[in-house]
C-alpha cells in the first residue's frame, strides 16, 4: 500500500524527475508527458560542459588518472625517503630521539590540503549536484543515474578510480544516454576507469607475448561482469567456457601507465602484446583473430542479444515503475529495445508514453541521491554550494557517491530503501536540512509548491501543526509524498 | 552573521587575554548600572510549541480552574502536590529549583501574558514573538539583536558578541549585530518529537514506512541508552528535549560567565506543543518543565558571581486552551506565563491582573484572556537591565508599540 496519489505532475517530478523546486509545479501541470519530453529535446542536455565556467576545475579522465598516478608515485617516493632518513638517523644518533616540539594551539599541525584525488572527486560531486539542482524536471539526470548505476564503478577500488569516477560518468555515460545501447556499452568497456575497476589491465592472454615472457594469465572479472551485469544477465544461458573465452577476447584492453610506454599516461590503449592470439568461440560463434576488433564484435553482438534487451527492460521498468514491474511494461520496453536497435532515446520516450508509468501506484522510494537532490531543489539550494554535506548525507544513507557495494551497483528495491536504519537516516537528514535553513517562508506554502494539490490531508495537517518552521520543513521532507515515487 | 562554534571564540579570547584586557578595563562605561558596578547578562529562552501556562503555574485559587483544566490541573493535594507560590498560584512540582529561586526572591512569574498576536499559528506566533513586530511577516531581524545593535558602540555589552545556542540562530537574535553560535555536541541526538510526528503520519498514510521507522527509532534509542560507559546507563527521559535543555544551558553559562564572554544570549527549547497526553504534575509537560528547571540551575551554578547581574526570561508564542481536549492534551490558545529568573530579578512575585476563568472571562470562550503584553515585560527588562530608552524600545526594538508601556520594577 501507500500513496494512492495519482497526480500526474507529481508523478512527472518524483517518479521521473528529481522533485519540484518552488514554482516548478505548474510547469508540468497541463501536459506532464510533454514537460518530460521537452527535456529530451534539448541538445547536449545530459552533458557536463567544460565551456561552463563553473566546471573549470574538472579534468578529462586521462588527466585525472595521470594526476592520480603521479601523486601516488610521489607519495611512494616520500615514504621511501622518510624510511631511509629514519634508518640513517637511527644509525648516527644511537637510540635517543630528538625531543618533539610539544604541540600548542599556535603551532598545532595544519590539516594538510586534501589530496589531488579528493579534490577531483569533490569537484565532480559538485558538478553532479549542480546538474541535479538546476535541471528542469530532472528526468535526463535520472536516466544518467540509471545508466551510471548499471555501469557502475567504485571509488573504493583505488585512488585512481576516486579521482576519475566522475570523469568516467561524464565521458562514458552522459554522451550516450540517448544513443544506441551498443555505443554506450563500448564506450564504457573501453574506458580506463572501468578497465581498472574490473581488473582488466592485469588480465593477460596466456599465449600472448607478455603472457609467455612473464608467465601471467587471465583475469575473468571484466568478462564475467559484462555478461552477468552489463548485458545478458545472470542465468541467461552462457557458460563458464563463454566467460573464459570472452576474457581471452578482452585481453589487451588496458590503459597506458605512468611512464607512458604504451601511450599518453591514463589513456585507453590496446596492448597487442598482451592480447591472446587466435580465433575464439563465444556463445557458439567463432570470432576470428583481429586485435581489439575481436572484442568490439562481441560487444556489438551482446548489445543486440534478446537476453540483453529483456535484462535492460526489466531494470528500467523496475527503476522507474515498481519493484515488480507490470509485465506489459517490460514486454513493451523489450520490443522497443529490439526493434529500435537499442535506441536509448526511444526507450526513454516509451517510458514516458506507457500508461503503466502513470497508473502504477507510487510504491517505490526515492533513491538516496534523488532524496538529497530533491531536498536541495525544494529548498532552493545554491547550485554551487559546497558539496560536502550532500556527500556526507549520501554516506549516512548508505549510498556514498560512486561507491556502490559491488559491481552490481546500488540496490534498486524499495525493501532496501525503506529499512529501519534507512528511515532513521532520512529522519536525521530531514532534521539537518531543516535546521540549516534560516530564511524559511510559510512551510504550508512550500509544501503545496513541492507536493502539489493532491498532497494528503494528514500530511498538510502534520506540517501545519508542527511546532516550529524547522519541524514543519523536516516533516515535509519525511512526508510519504516526498519519499515515495 | 553567525560564526562557527568554539574555535573563533577561543582564538578571539586568546587575543584579548594577550593584548586587550587592559583596554577593556580602561574603557569608561557610560551607563548607570555600570557605574553601580553591574555588568548585566540577559538570557532569552524561546519555548517553541506554545507552553501551557495553566499547567505550569496553576491558578489554584480560581474556583473554575480544577474543573476546566481537568486531569492537567495542578493541586496542592494528591500524590504530586504543586508548589505554592502565594495564596492563589502554585508551581508545577517538576520545577523545585524555580520554586527555590522564587523563595529566594530570584524568580518571578508574569501570568495571563501574550504578545499582540491573536491567531493560533505556531510559525506566525513565533515570528511575532521573536521579531518584535506587531504582526507576522517580519523575519529578517529579531528584537534582541536590534537591542544589541542599538547600544552605543564601544559599550561593554555591545562590544561582546551575542550568543546563539543551537544549530540554527533563533530569529530573536538574528540581525546586524554579530552573533556567536554554539551547540552542545549532544544536540546532534534527536531532541524533539519529529520522529513521533512522522511516525504518526506514516501510521495514517504509509504503514510500511511506519513499521520500518518504528523499528529504526527503537534501535536508535537502545543504542543511545546502552551507551559506552556507565554514566550513560542511567535511564533517559522519554522526551529527549529535557536533558538537552540542561546541556545547552550549561554550555551557554560557561561562555557567558567569561569576563569577555557574550552578555546577551538566546536559546530555543522545542517540544511544548502538547496536544496529546500532556500530563499535568507528571508526564510529558512535567518532563519538559523539569528540563527547563534544570536549565535554570545550570545558569545559576555556571554563572557564579555573575548570577547576581543576570536576568533570564523564558517566553513562548502563545498559551493553550483552558479546556482539555479529547486526547488529554490542550490545543492552541492565547494567554500564558512568562518566567523570569536570575539574581537581578526582583523575584518572589507572581505578577498578574487575573482575568478569571468564567466562560465570559475567557478569550473567545476558550483561552486564558491576556491582560499583560509580553512586549511590556521584555521592554521593562531591556530598559532597566540594558538601559535602552523608551523611545528606542517603541520604534526600533518593538516597532509601533508606543501603546505598550514597559513593565518597570522587574529588577532589583
Amino acid at each position: 500500500m501507500t500513496a494512492a496519489n495519482n497526480d500526474a505532475a507529481l508523478i512527472a517530478f518524483n517518479r521521473f524527475g528529481l522533485g519540484a523546486r518552488p514554482g516548478d509545479f505548474a510547469k508540468a501541470g497541463d501536459d506532464p508527458r510533454g514537460f518530460l519530453k521537452s527535456e529530451l529535446r534539448q541538445p547536449d542536455i545530459a552533458l557536463v560542459s567544460y565551456d561552463d565556467s563553473a566546471n573549470s576545475n574538472l579534468l578529462t579522465s586521462t588527466a585525472c588518472i595521470e594526476a592520480a598516478m603521479a601523486a601516488g608515485y610521489q607519495r611512494k617516493l616520500d615514504r621511501n625517503r622518510l624510511a631511509a632518513a629514519i634508518a640513517a638517523q637511527a644509525d648516527t644518533m644511537a637510540a635517543t630521539p630528538p625531543p618533539a616540539a610539544a604541540p600548542t594551539q599556535e603551532n598545532a599541525p595544519q590539516k594538510p590540503d586534501p589530496s589531488i584525488e579528493s579534490q577531483l572527486f569533490r569537484a565532480e560531486a559538485q558538478a553532479r549536484l549542480r546538474k541535479a539542482t538546476t535541471a528542469e524536471a530532472g528526468f535526463v539526470e535520472r536516466f544518467v543515474y540509471f545508466w551510471s548505476n548499471h555501469f557502475c564503478v567504485s571509488i573504493a577500488k583505488n585512488n585512481i578510480v576516486r579521482a576519475a569516477a566522475g570523469a568516467f560518468e561524464r565521458e562514458a555515460i552522459r554522451p550516450f544516454v540517448f544513443s544506441r545501447f551498443a555505443d554506450m556499452l563500448i564506450a564504457v568497456e573501453r574506458h580506463p576507469v572501468m578497465l581498472l575497476y574490473l581488473d582488466n589491465p592485469q588480465s593477460v592472454g596466456p599465449h600472448s607475448r607478455v603472457g609467455r615472457n612473464r608467465g601471467r594469465g587471465l583475469n575473468e572479472n571484466l568478462a564475467r561482469e559484462i555478461l552477468e551485469l552489463h548485458t545478458l544477465g545472470v542465468g541467461s544461458g552462457y557458460t563458464q567456457a563463454d566467460v573464459t573465452g570472452f576474457a581471452r577476447i578482452l585481453t589487451g584492453w588496458t590503459l597506458a601507465g605512468r611512464e607512458g610506454r604504451l601511450g599518453e599516461p591514463g589513456s585507453f590503449v590496446f596492448n597487442a602484446n598482451a592480447h591472446e592470439p587466435g580465433d575464439e568461440t563465444f556463445l557458439g560463434k567463432v570470432y576470428p583473430a583481429g586485435g581489439m576488433g575481436q572484442a568490439e564484435a562481441v560487444l556489438n553482438d551482446l548489445a543486440r542479444h534478446p537476453s540483453t534487451a529483456r535484462h535492460i527492460a526489466v531494470k528500467l521498468a523496475r527503476h522507474f515503475i515498481a519493484d515488480d514491474p507490470p509485465p506489459a511494461a517490460v514486454a513493451k520496453l523489450t520490443s522497443v529495445f529490439l526493434d529500435r536497435d537499442g535506441d536509448l532515446r526511444a526507450l526513454a520516450l516509451t517510458l514516458i508514453d506507457m500508461p503503466e508509468s502513470w497508473s502504477t501506484p507510487m510504491t517505490k522510494m526515492r533513491a538516496p541521491f534523488e532524496y538529497v537532490a530533491a531536498i536541495r531543489r525544494a529548498t532552493g539550494a545554491d547550485p554551487n554550494q559546497d558539496p560536502r554535506q550532500s556527500i556526507g548525507w549520501l554516506h549516512v544513507l548508505g549510498a556514498p557517491l560512486w561507491q556502490p557495494p559491488g559491481p552490481n551497483g546500488f540496490s534498486d528495491l524499495v525493501s532496501d530503501e525503506a529499512s529501519p536504519e534507512g528511515l532513521n537516516a532520512r529522519l536525521e537528514i530531514a532534521r539537518q536540512a531543516a535546521r540549516r535553513l534560516t530564511d524559511i517562508g510559510d512551510p504550508d506554502d512550500l509544501a503545496a509548491a513541492i507536493l502539489g494539490p493532491t498532497a494528503f490531508e494528514e500530511t498538510k495537517q502534520a506540517i501545519a501543526r508542527a511546532e516550529s518552521k524547522q519541524q514543519a520543513l523536516a516533516l515535509l521532507f519525511m512526508a510519504p509524498e516526498f519519499q515515495r515515487r | 552573521m553567525k560564526r562557527s562554534c568554539a574555535g573563533p571564540l577561543l582564538s578571539r579570547r586568546a587575543t584579548l587575554l594577550a593584548g586587550g584586557a587592559l583596554f577593556a578595563w580602561a574603557h569608561m562605561p557610560r551607563f548607570a548600572y555600570a557605574a553601580a558596578g553591574r555588568d548585566p547578562r540577559l538570557i532569552v529562552i524561546i519555548l517553541r510549541g506554545a507552553l501551557d501556562g495553566l499547567a505550569t503555574v496553576g491558578p489554584i485559587g480560581d474556583p473554575d480552574y480544577a474543573a476546566l483544566h481537568g486531569k492537567l490541573a495542578l493541586s496542592l493535594s494528591g500524590p504530586h502536590p504543586a508548589l505554592p507560590l502565594d495564596s492563589f498560584f502554585a508551581l508545577n512540582p517538576a520545577m523545585p529549583n524555580f520554586a527555590r529561586l522564587y523563595g529566594a526572591k530570584q524568580a518571578a512569574v508574569v501570568h495571563a501574558a501574550a504578545t499582540g498576536y491573536r491567531d493560533r499559528s505556531h510559525f506566525d506566533g513565533q515570528d511575532v514573538l521573536e521579531s518584535g513586530y506587531p504582526g507576522p511577516g517580519h523575519v529578517a531581524t529579531g528584537w534582541l539583536n536590534r537591542a544589541l545593535a542599538s547600544l552605543p558602540a564601544g559599550e561593554r555589552i555591545a562590544r561582546q558578541n551575542g550568543l546563539a545556542v543551537g544549530f540554527t540562530t533563533p530569529l530573536v537574535i538574528r540581525g546586524a549585530a554579530p552573533i556567536l553560535g554554539w551547540a552542545p555536541a549532544s544536540s546532534q541526538e534527536p531532541d524533539d518529537d519529529l520522529g513521533s510526528r512522522v511516525l504518526d503520519l506514516y501510521r495514517h498514510r504509509d504503514p510500511a514506512l511506519a513499521q520500518a521507522l518504528e523499528e529504526g527509532m527503537t534501535a536508535e534509542k537502545m543504542a543511545t541508552d546502552d551507551g559506552v560507559n556507565g554514566a550513560m546507563m542511567k535511564p533517559k527521559a522519554n522526551f529527549g528535549g529535557a536533558r538537552g535543555m540542561a546541556l545547552a544551558a550549561r554550555g551557554a553559562a560557561r561562555l557567558i560567565a567569561q569576563d569577555d564572554g557574550p552578555r546577551v544570549a538566546a536559546l530555543e527549547f522545542d517540544g511544548w506543543d502538547t496536544h496529546v497526553a500532556e500530563g499535568g504534575a507528571t508526564g510529558r509537560l512535567a518532563t519538559l518543565l523539569a528540563g527547563l528547571d534544570d536549565a535554570f540551575v545550570e545558569f545559576e551554578q555556571g554563572l557564579g558571581a555573575h548570577w547576581k547581574d543576570t536576568a533570564i526570561v523564558a517566553v513562548t508564542e502563545f498559551g493553550r486552551t483552558v479546556h482539555i481536549n479529547g486526547t488529554i492534551g490542550t490545543d492552541h490558545g492565547t494567554g500564558t506565563v512568562v518566567l523570569l529568573a536570575g539574581g537581578a530579578i526582583k523575584g518572589g512575585r507572581v505578577i498578574a491582573d487575573w482575568p478569571g476563568l468564567k466562560p465570559s472571562q475567557l478569550y473567545e470562550a476558550r483561552d486564558l484572556n491576556p491582560t499583560v503584553d509580553v512586549r511590556s515585560v521584555l521592554k521593562g527588562l531591556l530598559a532597566d537591565h540594558l538601559g535602552l530608552s523608551s523611545a528606542t524600545l517603541a520604534d526600533q526594538i518593538f516597532p509601533d508599540s508606543s501603546g505598550v508601556k514597559p513593565l518597570r520594577d522587574l529588577l532589583v
